[in-house]
C-alpha cells in the first residue's frame, strides 16, 4: 500500500465527532424547568439574585469611593513621612528591577511576572493620581525595563546567575534596612509599628522569607536519626500547631513587656513578625514532612549507591522532590501566612486593617466601613490571586520531569 | 588482608529481620573478572544478599569482605565500598527530576569532585555505551523501561566501580526489551567487570555466567559451572526449580 492509499484509508473511517450543542430552549427546559416545583425555584431564585445584584449596584454607585483615594497614603504606608516616601520607591524599583532582571536572563514564568507587573504599572499611571505619583509609577516598568536589558545581555555569562542569586538574597536584608534607616547614613524613620499595608507585606516577606528555610529544617530534624533532634522538632511543631496564632502574638506582645527588660527586648515589630514566623515554620514543617514521605526508599538507595552521603542525598535528591510535590499546599500557607499579618493589628501594630479602623473613626469618613473592607478585599485577593498563580505556572513548568 | 583471595568475600554470613532468619549462613568467594548469576525462589534472600555487598541492608554475623575493605559501621568504609560497587535495580530507581545526562554525571560531580565539563563528557560517553546517546536530554518519565534501565547502568558505570550488581534488571521490563539491557550487560561481561547477577533469564545466565548459585531459605544450596547446574545439578532442590522455570 502507498502513501495516498494508507491517507485514504485512513480519511474513509474518521467520523466527525458527536454534536454536544443543545439548543437553548431544550437546555431551559431540561435543566430549570422540569417540574412545576423546578420552575418556581427557578423563578424565586431568579428574583433573589436580581435582588442582591442590584442592590450590590447601587450601593457600589453611591458608595463614597472617595475615602480610598483620599486615605491612599495613609492605607498604603501610614506614616511614613512624605519627604521620606521616595525610598519605598526605591525599594519598589529594586524589585521591579530583579524581576526585570530575572525574566531577562531566564524568560518563562519569569517574563510573565515582570512583564505583568510592569504593564499594570502602566496602567495605575493612567489614572487620575497626582502627576508626581504617575511619575513614580512609570518609574516601575522603566526600572522592570532596566533589568530585562541587563539581565538579557548576562544571560550567557557564568557568574550571572550566582549574581542574581546573590541580589535577590540580599535584596530582603538592604530593603528593610533602607525602609528603617540606619543611624548615621539614612534618618530613622520613627513609629514603625505604623506603616499601614507595608507592615502587612514586609511581615508576609519576612514570615515566608525565614519560615520556609526553618521548616524545610524542622521537617528533616523530625525525620533525623538523632533522637533528641527529632523529639525537640516534635515537640515544637506540635505545641505550635497546638495553639491560636493570635494567643501567641498577645504571649509575644504583652508577656515578652513583663518578662524581658526593655533593654533586650526586641521591638513590638521584630517580636510580631519573628511570632509569625515561628507559627508558620510548624506548619511549613508539616507540609514538607508530607513530601518527604512520598518519596520512594529506592531514591535513597539509589542515592547511597552511587556514593553521595545523607547531606548530599537529602539536597541534591529527596528535597528537590519533596518540595515539587508539595508546592501547593506550601504556597497556601504562604497566601495563609499573609493575611495572618492583619492579626497584628490586634497587638496595637497598624498594619492595614487597624488603620482602617482609625479611618473609620474619623468624622469626615463615617460610614464607609464597607468602602474600605471592599478595598481591602480586592487588595488581598490581586496579591493571593497572584501568588497561587505563580504556584500553578511552577507547578506546570517544573511537571516536565514527572514520574 | 590481601586481595587475592578473591574481590568478594562473604564467610558465614547471617542477617534477621526481625524474627525471621534471612540469610543463613552465606560462604562464597569472588574472582576479579568472575560473572556470577544468583538464581532461587522468590523470597530465598537473593536482594539481600547483594544488597549486603553495599550497605545497603546490614548483616548481623559473619564476615563481608570487598576488595580488601571489611564492611563494618564504619562511615568511612561503607563509602570507600559504596564508590568501589555499582548496582542497578529492578525498578530502575532513576532520579525522576534530573534529565537521563545529569542522571549519569551526578555522583562524578559530587562525589568524585570532577569538572562538571569533564563529568557531563564521560556521562556523555556512557550513554554512548549503552546504546542511547540521543536521549541523554530527556527526563526519566519521558524514556522507556528499557531506555531507563541503561540509563542506570549508565549512572553505575559513572562511578568507575570494581563490581557491578544487578537485582533483577530485566523483570519489570516488556519481553522487547529486555534483549537491548542484556546486550549491555553482556558487553560489560565481555569488557572484564566484575559482576553479580540476579536474573531468571536463564539464556543470559548460560552464556555469559562463569558460575550459578542457587539459593533457597537463605541458604546457598548450590555453586556450580552453567553447563553443569543445567545438565547436571547436585542437589534435588535445584532440580526441581530448574523443572519449574525451565518449563514455562
Ligand atoms: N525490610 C524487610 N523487612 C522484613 N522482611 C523483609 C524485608 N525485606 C525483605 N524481607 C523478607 O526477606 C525475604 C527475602 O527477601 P529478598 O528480597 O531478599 O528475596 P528475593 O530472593 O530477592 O526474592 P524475589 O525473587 O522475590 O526478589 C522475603 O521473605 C521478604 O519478605
Ligand atoms: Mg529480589
Amino acid at each position: 500500500m502507498d502513501e495516498n492509499q494508507l491517507a485514504g484509508y485512513a480519511d474513509k473511517n474518521q467520523l466527525p465527532p458527536p454534536s454536544e450543542r443543545i439548543p437553548a430552549i431544550r437546555w431551559l427546559k431540561q435543566n430549570l424547568f422540569s417540574s412545576w416545583f423546578n420552575a418556581i425555584l427557578t423563578i424565586v431564585s431568579t428574583a433573589l439574585i436580581m435582588t442582591i445584584v442590584f442592590g450590590l449596584l447601587r450601593w457600589a454607585l453611591e458608595a463614597r469611593w472617595e475615602v480610598i483615594p483620599a486615605n491612599l497614603k495613609l492605607l498604603l504606608v501610614g506614616t511614613y513621612p512624605v519627604e521620606h516616601l521616595w525610598r519605598v520607591w526605591a525599594v519598589v524599583y529594586l524589585v521591579a528591577f530583579l524581576l526585570g532582571f530575572s525574566s531577562g536572563a531566564h524568560g518563562g514564568l519569569m517574563r510573565r511576572v515582570s512583564t505583568t507587573a510592569a504593564l499594570v504599572s502602566v496602567v495605575l499611571a493612567v489614572l487620575p493620581f497626582p502627576w508626581g505619583t504617575r511619575g513614580w509609577l512609570l518609574g516601575i516598568a522603566v526600572a522592570a525595563a532596566a533589568g530585562f536589558g541587563l539581565g538579557y545581555l548576562g544571560k550567557g555569562i557564568r557568574w550571572c546567575k550566582r549574581l542574581e542569586i546573590a541580589s535577590w538574597i540580599l535584596s530582603f536584608p538592604i530593603s528593610l534596612i533602607f525602609l528603617n534607616g540606619v543611624g548615621g547614613i539614612l534618618p530613622v524613620i520613627k513609629g514603625r509599628t505604623m506603616w499601614g499595608f507595608m507592615l502587612n507585606l514586609i511581615g508576609a516577606v519576612v514570615g515566608i522569607g525565614l519560615s520556609f528555610p526553618v521548616g524545610v529544617l524542622l521537617a528533616l530534624g523530625r525525620r533525623s536519626r538523632l533522637p533528641a533532634i527529632r523529639l525537640v522538632c516534635t515537640a515544637y511543631i506540635e505545641i505550635i500547631r497546638g495553639v491560636p496564632l493570635i494567643s501567641l502574638l498577645f504571649m509575644a506582645s504583652i508577656m515578652l513587656q513583663l518578662l524581658l527588660p526593655a533593654s533586650v527586648r526586641p521591638d513590638l515589630l521584630i517580636r510580631a513578625m519573628l511570632t509569625i514566623t515561628a507559627f508558620s515554620a510548624a506548619y511549613m514543617a508539616e507540609n514538607v514532612r508530607g513530601g518527604l514521605q512520598a518519596i520512594p526508599q529506592g531514591q535513597y538507595e539509589a542515592a547511597y549507591a552511587v556514593g553521595l552521603n545523607r547531606a548530599l542525598t537529602t539536597i541534591l535528591i529527596i528535597l528537590p522532590q519533596a518540595l515539587r510535590i508539595v508546592i501547593p499546599a506550601i504556597v497556601g500557607q504562604f497566601i495563609a501566612l499573609f493575611m495572618d499579618t492583619t492579626l497584628f493589628g490586634f497587638i496595637a501594630i497598624l498594619e492595614l486593617l487597624n488603620i482602617t479602623r482609625s479611618i473609620m473613626g474619623n468624622l469626615e469618613w463615617r460610614g464607609t466601613i464597607f468602602e474600605l473592607y471592599v478595598f481591602i478585599g480586592i487588595v488581598f485577593w490581586i496579591l493571593c490571586y497572584s501568588m497561587s498563580y505563580v504556584s500553578r505556572r511552577i507547578e506546570k513548568t517544573l511537571g516536565v520531569g514527572e514520574r | 588482608m590481601t586481595n587475592d583471595e578473591g574481590i568478594i568475600i562473604y564467610r558465614d554470613v547471617h542477617k534477621w529481620y526481625g524474627d525471621f532468619h534471612v540469610l543463613r549462613g552465606i560462604t562464597f568467594t569472588m574472582q576479579k573478572g568472575e560473572v556470577v548469576v544468583i538464581c532461587g525462589p522468590s523470597g530465598s534472600g537473593k536482594s539481600t544478599c547483594i544488597r549486603t555487598i553495599n550497605r545497603l541492608e546490614e548483616h548481623q554475623r559473619g564476615q563481608i569482605i570487598v576488595d580488601g575493605i571489611e564492611l563494618t559501621n564504619d562511615l568511612r568504609n561503607i563509602e570507600a565500598i559504596r564508590r568501589e560497587v555499582g548496582i542497578v535495580f529492578q525498578q530502575f530507581n532513576l532520579f525522576p527530576h534530573l534529565t537521563a545526562l545529569q542522571n549519569v554525571s551526578l555522583a562524578p560531580f559530587w562525589v568524585l569532585k570532577m569538572r562538571k565539563s569533564k563529568a557531563e563528557e564521560a556521562a556523555m560517553k556512557l550513554l554512548e555505551r549503552v546504546g542511547i546517546p540521543e536521549q541523554a536530554q530527556k527526563y526519566p518519565a519521558q524514556l522507556s523501561g528499557g531506555q531507563q534501565q541503561r540509563v542506570a547502568i549508565a549512572r553505575a558505570l559513572a562511578m568507575t566501580p570494581k563490581i557491578m550488581l544487578f537485582d533483577e534488571p530485566t523483570s519489570a521490563l516488556d519481553p522487547e526489551m529486555i534483549k537491548e539491557v542484556l546486550d549491555v550487560m553482556r558487553n560489560l561481561a565481555r569488557s572484564g567487570m566484575t559482576m553479580i547477577v540476579i536474573t531468571h533469564e536463564m539464556g543470559f545466565a548460560r552464556e555469559v555466567a562463569d558460575r550459578i548459585i542457587f539459593f533457597d531459605y537463605g541458604q546457598l544450596v548450590e555453586e556450580n559451572t552453567p553447563e553443569e547446574f543445567f545438565h547436571n545439578p547436585k542437589h534435588e532442590r535445584t532440580k526441581l526449580f530448574l523443572s519449574q522455570i525451565l518449563d514455562y
